[in-house]
This record gives C-alpha cells, structure tokens and sequence, in this order.
C-alpha cells in the first residue's frame, strides 16, 4: 500500500513527461521528405514568404533549444529570448564594429551564449519546477532594460539598437539575398539539429534524461547532476544564441524592444504546441508562433490575443502532447490504410 | 540620517502595492501549487469592472464590494471551466495555461475599454498625510488596507472550519479527501479568494500607477520578488516581504550611483535570484521536505 502511495507520490510530482529517446526524432524517410520540401519551397515562392520562412527556421532552432532543456533535461525557462538577445547582440557588434564575416558570427554568438548559460544554470541548479519558471522569468523581463544601458551604448547603440547590413550570396551564385540566406539558414540548422540528436543518443543526452524522469535515481547511478544540469542550460543557450545571431542577419536589426518576455512567452509556447521533447516538433510549434498570431488578426483585429490565448487553450485540451500526438495518431492511421 | 529614514518611508509607501499584490500571489500558491502568471492580468480587468460601475454612478464602495464579489465568482468560475480539468497535467501545461488567460484577460480588456490611460478614484484622498511629504493619505489607506486584509486572512485560516479545510487540503491533500474535505472545491474556493484579493490590490494600485491594460506587468514582478523573499508558504512574510523590497528598491536608488528608473527591473531579477539561491523558502516560509 504504501509502496503504490510512494510511486504514486513521484508520478505525480514530475515536471515534464517522460518521452523515450526513441520518440525524440523522425524516421530517415520523413525527414528527407521534410528536408526535400524545406529545399524546394523557396524556389516557387516570392521573397517575403521566403523571409517569413527563414525566420520559420531561426525560432525552429530556438523552439528546439528549449526543447533539449525541458524535454531532455527537464528544466523550465521561460527566459530564452535573453540567450536570444545575447546571441543576436554578439553577431551584429562583431560584424558592425569589428567588421567579421556574418558565418564566423554564429560560433561566437554560440560560445558566448553557451558561457552565460552555463554561468545561469549555476544558480538555476538549486531551484526547479516553477522557481526555475520564475528565475528565468525575471533575467527574459530584465534583459531588454540591460541592453539599453548607458554604460554599453557605445557598442550596443542603446535604444536605438544596430543596423546589420544583409550578406549577398558568396562565389556569384544566382540567387537574391532572401534565398541565399534562406539557404544558409537551413544549412545551419540541419547541422545544428543532427549534432542535437546526436547529443541526446549519446552518453550526456542519456544523463539529461536520467536527470529529467528521477534525479535521485540518476545521481545514485553516478551521473553528476549538478554538471549535467548547467551543461543542459549552456547548450540550450548556446543553440538559441546562435539562432538570434542568424536572427540578427535576417532582420539586419538588433534593438533591446525586440527581445521582451514576449519572445521568450512565444519560444515556450511554441514548445509545448511542438510537443515536448519531440525534435522535429520545434518545427510545428515555430509556425505556430509566427503564423497563429496573424491568423488571429486575419479573424478580428483588436482582439488578436484574445483569438490566440484560446487557441493555445484548445491545443492544450485537444492535443495535450502537441504534435507529437497528431504524429502519431497519423502514423496509426496510415499504417491501418496500408492493411486495409 | 533624515534621508535615510525619508526613504525607508517613502520605500513603505510604494511597497504597500507591492505587499497587496504579493498576498494574491501567495494565496494563489496556497492552493494550487504553482504561480499564476495571469494574477496582474485578473487584477487588472477586475479594476476596470470598478471603474465601469463607477462611470455608471455607482459610488465607490458599492463598486468596491461589487467588484471583490464579482472577482471571487469570476476566479471559481475560471478555475472550474479551465483549470479543473489540467489539475493532473505536468505543471509545463498549466503554465501555458497561464500565459493563454494572459493573453486573453489583456486583448479583451483592451478591447472593451481601449489602452488610454485613465484616471482612478481614490477614497482617501491624496492630501499629505500627518504632514509628511513622502506619503499621502492614499498610501497610508492602501498600507491600512493591506494589514486589514492581512489580519482577515489570519483569522480566516486559523479560526472557521472552512480556514482549516483549506490548509488541510493545501498540505496532504489525500488525507484531507479521507477526512471528507472536498479538495477539489478547496482549489475553486482559493482560486476565487485569490481573485478577489487581486482585485482589492489592484483597486488600491490603480489611483498610483493609472489604469490601463498593461498596468499591472511591472507589479506583478515586484509581487512576485515580495513573494518569495517573504516565502511563498506565509501570507504575513508576502505582505513584510513587500514592504521590504519597496524600501530595498529606494534605497538602492537613492545610495548606490547609476541607478535609476531604468534599472528597477534588473534589481526585482536580482533579488529574486539571490534569494531563490541563498534562502528558497524565503525569510517567513516553511522549508519544504520531501519525501522520496
């Protein structure tokens, strides 16, 4: 009895769903299906949707960032658009003060932002559950009001921000500045995502996950929770620093009033519409936050949040585990065609 | 010296709203267990009910007490259509679920009454009060409101058998349902009581800071940061722990060279970190020992 009570007792206290590993990624011929449709799109498109599907990749990135932390590792942050920030300043004042190649950009923003997550989850690693929400919370609230500091104005330009100007397409292939980076963009985020999978087969992805279904369970078998912990929050930062540098290029913007605790709201949101701890959901719950918010103007103008607040509110009755369920319910469904 | 103590009143004064606003918070944690990241946003669209009665003639304490009434209904109602059916779901769904009611309370408020900025009555007056410069009578009425609310709440728990239902259903919630608690009607109730004391606060908030949709963003961190200095567990550390960071906050405007308005919020963050890391419970909470 009081066994069952026990077991009972630590279901019900978990944060984050348990997801085997298995179910983290797709298949090898979905996602060259997918791949192959991300490659052909931008060729029949016009440059706008191009754009839009650029940024559809950078918030992928960032979406799956978050999705290492909570869904492998089981830490919440709701402060990701400060990584983001961080990632997006350290690209545009290395590329407009110092005058470095864009690509070369994106391994700094990524070292960088790895430094300040690791150094994060230093104090985040005595707090878990919705203290850690709250933590996070405040460093995304803060972030654009330490951005416009007058001490860093010189580097940052303050409230005005940074003009990056956009990379034209290198060796003269013919192809206009919003396709080449569009390419450029996906190039990254395929390596980024493949080195991610890889990340969470390995011997450290298999420690996060300890860590997330029963960290007294995990340390006792010798993982050393503390640095798994921190080393979870630097990747996450570390991936979402260099989706806001690729970011940065995009909108060849920086200004503090593009990284509120909005960002970091919508990255969370879209995580948990993509499924948690499912990879290739990042993907979904992107285009949910860049497309849903304009379907909810589209339907009444001034009540846009109010249209996507209950929207959210129907992925979360209908489809409580995001894409991953309607996956798999379409898995189901196609291999019973294949019987019938 | 003079300053000093200028300050640390001037610090009560503004910390009151934060004490008010911490109370709701840690009501609502009482019960559920988690933060309702939609508090500010509930206090916010339950000021403008007020300010609604008010322009249609209602005097001001009868749109007080209409409005706490209405907000206590509206919080029961919130958590039975919304809330109820995700009380099993991992703790990352629920706070979805906050964000979601945010952004709806937010658009629908603005909606109905637009992003103007709009003046709200107060019934004490702003003149000086005991002829200090530093805190009108306004302040003094919210710090004597939240004290009142204070004490209500101390009887409230400790005294009537529905207090007691509630404490027990908040603290080992199987045994309250073997005793015949019915718990889940405990979270209604906390839901609602948290509702109607953000209402309050936000009636008392709204002659400061103006109304307006967004009014409450910036309070809410405050509240939150009040929270849990006092420990998220004790009603009494939410209201000392609002009081202390509003004169945590004047203190390190007015000493330390720098800092303005513009660092406010850094130094909320600050303060929420440092204390999450050095004392989790807070300075008046119960540590929180599980068992595995």
């Amino acid at each position: 009895m009081s066994a069952a009570e026990e077991v009972e007792v630590v279901t019900e206290g978990q944060a984050v769903e348990a997801v085997p590993k298995r179910a983290m990624t797709l298949g090898y011929g979905t996602s060259l299906i997918v791949l192959a449709v991300l490659i052909l799109i931008p060729l029949f498109v016009k440059n706008f949707i191009i754009f839009q599907m650029t940024m559809l990749l950078i918030y992928a990135l960032a979406v799956m960032a978050l999705n290492i932390l909570t869904g492998g590792s089981g830490q919440f942050s709701l402060g990701q658009s400060a990584f983001y920030a961080v990632g997006a300043y350290t690209s545009a004042i290395l590329m407009e003060h110092a005058g470095m190649n864009y690509a070369l950009t994106l391994p700094v923003a990524g070292i960088v932002c790895f430094g300040f997550g690791f150094l994060f989850g230093q104090p985040a690693l005595r707090l878990s559950g919705v203290y850690l929400a709250l933590a996070t919370f405040a460093l995304a609230t803060a972030m654009p009001q330490l951005l416009k500091l007058g001490y860093f104005e010189h580097w940052t330009g303050g409230v005005q921000g940074l003009v990056v100007t956009k990379p034209d397409a290198p060796f003269g292939l013919p192809m206009g500045q919003d396709m080449w980076l569009y390419y450029f963009t996906l190039a990254v985020s395929i390596g980024i995502y493949l080195a991610s999978v890889n990340l969470l087969r390995s011997r450290s992805g298999r420690a996060f996950m300890a860590i997330r279904d029963n960290e007294i369970a995990a340390s006792a078998m010798g993982v050393d929770v503390a640095l798994y912990k921190t080393l979870a929050f630097g990747v996450s930062a570390g991936i979402t620093g260099v989706a806001g540098g690729l970011g940065a290029i995009a909108v060849q913007f920086v200004a503090p009033d593009g990284y509120t605790i909005q960002l970091a709201i919508s990255l969370f949101l879209g995580m948990v519409v993509g499924g948690v701890g499912w990879l290739p959901g990042s993907i979904v719950g992107s285009a949910f936050i860049i497309f849903v918010p304009n379907i909810a103007e589209g339907i009444s103008k001034g009540l846009s949040g109010a249209v996507f607040g209950v929207l959210l509110f129907l992925v979360i009755f209908l489809v409580p585990h995001g894409a991953r369920q309607v996956a798999i319910v379409a898995q189901q469904l196609a291999a019973k065609l294949k019987k019938n | 010296m003079e300053l000093f103590a200028n300050q640390v009143l001037a610090g009560i004064a503004t910390g009151a709203i934060y004490a008010c606003m911490a109370l709701a918070v840690v009501m609502i944690y009482q019960a559920i267990d988690h933060l309702n990241f939609a508090q500010g946003e509930m206090a916010m669209f339950s000021t403008f009910v007020s300010w609604q009665l008010m322009q249609w003639g209602v005097p001001y304490w009868g749109a007080f007490v209409l409005t706490v009434a209405f907000s206590f209904a509206a919080g029961i109602v919130i958590e039975r259509l919304l809330f109820k059916p995700l009380a099993k779901a991992p703790i990352l769904t629920n706070v979805a679920g906050f964000i979601a009611l945010y952004a709806i309370i937010n658009s629908v408020a603005g909606l109905i009454w637009d992003f103007t900025i709009k003046q709200y009555p107060t019934p004490f007056g702003s003149s000086p009060f005991l002829g200090s410069q530093l805190i009108s009578t306004h302040q003094a009425g919210m710090i004597g409101i939240t004290l009142l609310m204070l004490v209500l709440l101390f009887f409230f728990f400790r005294f009537t058998r529905v207090g007691l239902a509630m404490r027990a259903a908040a603290s080992l919630p199987e045994s309250a349902r073997l005793v015949g608690i019915n718990t889940s009607w405990m979270i209604a109730l906390g839901w609602g009581m948290a509702a109607a004391i953000g209402s309050i606060a936000g009636m008392m908030i709204a002659p400061v800071v103006f109304l307006e949709p967004n009014m409450m963003l910036g309070v809410l961190i405050y509240g939150f940061a009040a929270a849990v200095l006092g420990g998220l567990s004790s009603p009494f550390g939410a209201v000392m722990g609002g009081f202390l960071v509003g004169i945590f906050e004047n203190l390190v405007g007015t000493y330390i060279p720098g800092v303005g308005n513009e660092l406010k919020l850094p130094i909320a963050l600050a303060l929420i970190i440092v204390v999450l890391v050095v004392k989790p419970a807070g300075l008046f909470g119960r540590a929180i020992v599980k068992r595995v």
